[in-house]
């Protein structure tokens, strides 16, 4: 099936207006398979004929259906391992002492797809109940796809689904089997929160979350809106608080707003006055002029 | 490199299993069945064993429990890798001495995650 570069433009055109997303080139080739299952429930036999139907306006409802299956909603249970192993033995001890008078964290996964990685850092806080017993743990998922949103919601996957990423150890702790596939547990779901955002409008909750994580979001950005989306998510953090992105993604040309924490590769941190990111004991002393 | 033995009846699944296992850099061995894969696993102990369930001769469980029983040293990662995915299943391999469960079907990332948990990827 052939899409011309009018209709190509069109749907561009379309994602960026609703989500702030690009469909570069690079990804216009997915756009017959994204749409497809959209074409047969319609009965539209062609992309041109599903773009005349857009542009007559007469189904609002259509065009965000579109929208949605233009994003690329990949995702899997501990996705690249290591960032959540960065969470867990850097972020969450120094959180845990820093917070121990208040014992609430607020964590913001934005850009969570389906939400397995919001499962998965509940899997971090219920496998150490022990050390965050008496601990508010919030959770917030938010997605700018409604449909993502409320699958995360449920907590319910496909087998497909469930074991891409989880040991079967860890997937017969927290899901059980449901008519549907596999659903978290209660224990699981209870602390965690979904909801429908878009990255570039202001964040949930101003200046309050601890972890802030946005992983393989930002490369679908043109550098103007990549500008804006990091000023949300800054404006989103604690003033002590952390920014994960996905693996080649950075904030290096990007922002003023955020710099590396020295001290954990990976994780960003508000650069403020410049007295919030960390230094090497080395970069301390010459700072102090040693 | 690291060595896995494919132990399935279907011989495309063998095929499928064998072209993610190369791309993930693994020398790969077959076994149509269990009593085959025991015997080849005599000849060469593979770093990782992965098997099926059902198959004529010799299941995967029955397998298993056999290779599990030998006691050498030198003992292969297990995966049971099956279309048999409820709990209940999935318990007694476990119990059997399985080390990791895929559901089929599964994909490249999955079987590479799972090859990664069990130490040999």
């Amino acid at each position: 099936m052939q899409i011309s570069d009018s209709s190509s433009r069109i749907l561009a055109g379309l994602l960026e207006a609703r989500t702030g997303q690009q469909l570069t080139m690079s990804r216009r080739w997915r756009i017959e398979t994204a749409l497809s299952s959209l074409l047969r429930e319609r009965g539209v036999n062609s992309l041109d004929e599903l773009i005349t139907i857009l542009v007559m306006g007469k189904e609002p409802n259509l065009s965000q259906q579109v929208v949605e299956a233009l994003l690329n909603n990949e995702t899997y249970f501990f996705r690249d391992r290591s960032p959540f192993d960065l969470i867990a033995r850097h972020a969450l001890p120094a959180l845990a002492e820093r917070r121990k008078d208040q014992r609430r964290l607020r964590i913001w996964s934005a850009g969570c797809s389906t939400g397995q990685e919001v499962y998965s850092l509940a899997m971090l806080f219920a496998e150490a109940p022990q050390q965050w017993a008496g601990w508010t743990i919030d959770i917030l998922g938010t997605d700018v796809s409604t449909a993502c949103v409320e699958r995360a919601r449920s907590g319910t996957y496909t087998q497909f689904e469930v074991q891409r990423g989880l040991g079967i150890n860890q997937m017969i702790k927290w899901f059980e089997e449901c008519a549907d596939g596999w659903r978290a547990v209660e224990a699981l779901r209870r602390p965690l929160r979904f909801q429908v955002h878009n990255l570039l409008e202001q964040p949930p909750h101003p200046g309050a979350f601890d972890i802030v994580l946005c992983r393989n979001v930002m490369l679908y950005l043109s550098a103007e809106k990549k500008t804006l989306a990091f000023e949300r998510l800054a404006s989103a953090m604690a003033p002590d608080g952390w920014l994960m992105l996905g693996a080649g993604e950075t904030v290096i040309g990007q922002t003023t707003r955020l710099g590396a924490d020295l001290n954990a590769r990976g994780l960003y941190r508000l650069t403020g006055d410049g007295s919030l990111v960390e230094k090497r004991s080395g970069d301390r002393r010459a700072a102090l002029g040693a | 490199m690291k060595n896995c033995l494919i132990v399935d009846d279907s011989k495309v699944i063998r095929k499928v299993a064998r072209h993610i296992l190369e791309t993930l850099e693994f020398e790969v061995d077959e076994a149509g069945d269990g009593q085959e894969a025991l015997t080849r696993c005599e000849a060469k102990m593979p770093d990782v064993v992965l098997l099926d369930w059902n198959m004529p001769v010799m299941s995967g469980m029955e397998f298993l429990k056999m290779l599990r029983q030998r006691g050498h040293s030198d003992q292969p990662k297990v995966v049971f890798c099956t279309t048999e995915n409820d709990m209940a299943h999935i318990r007694a391999a476990l119990e059997a001495g399985a080390d990791e469960y895929v559901m089929k079907p599964f994909d490249r990332e999955t079987l590479h995650i799972k090859l990664q948990l069990v130490g040999v990827a």
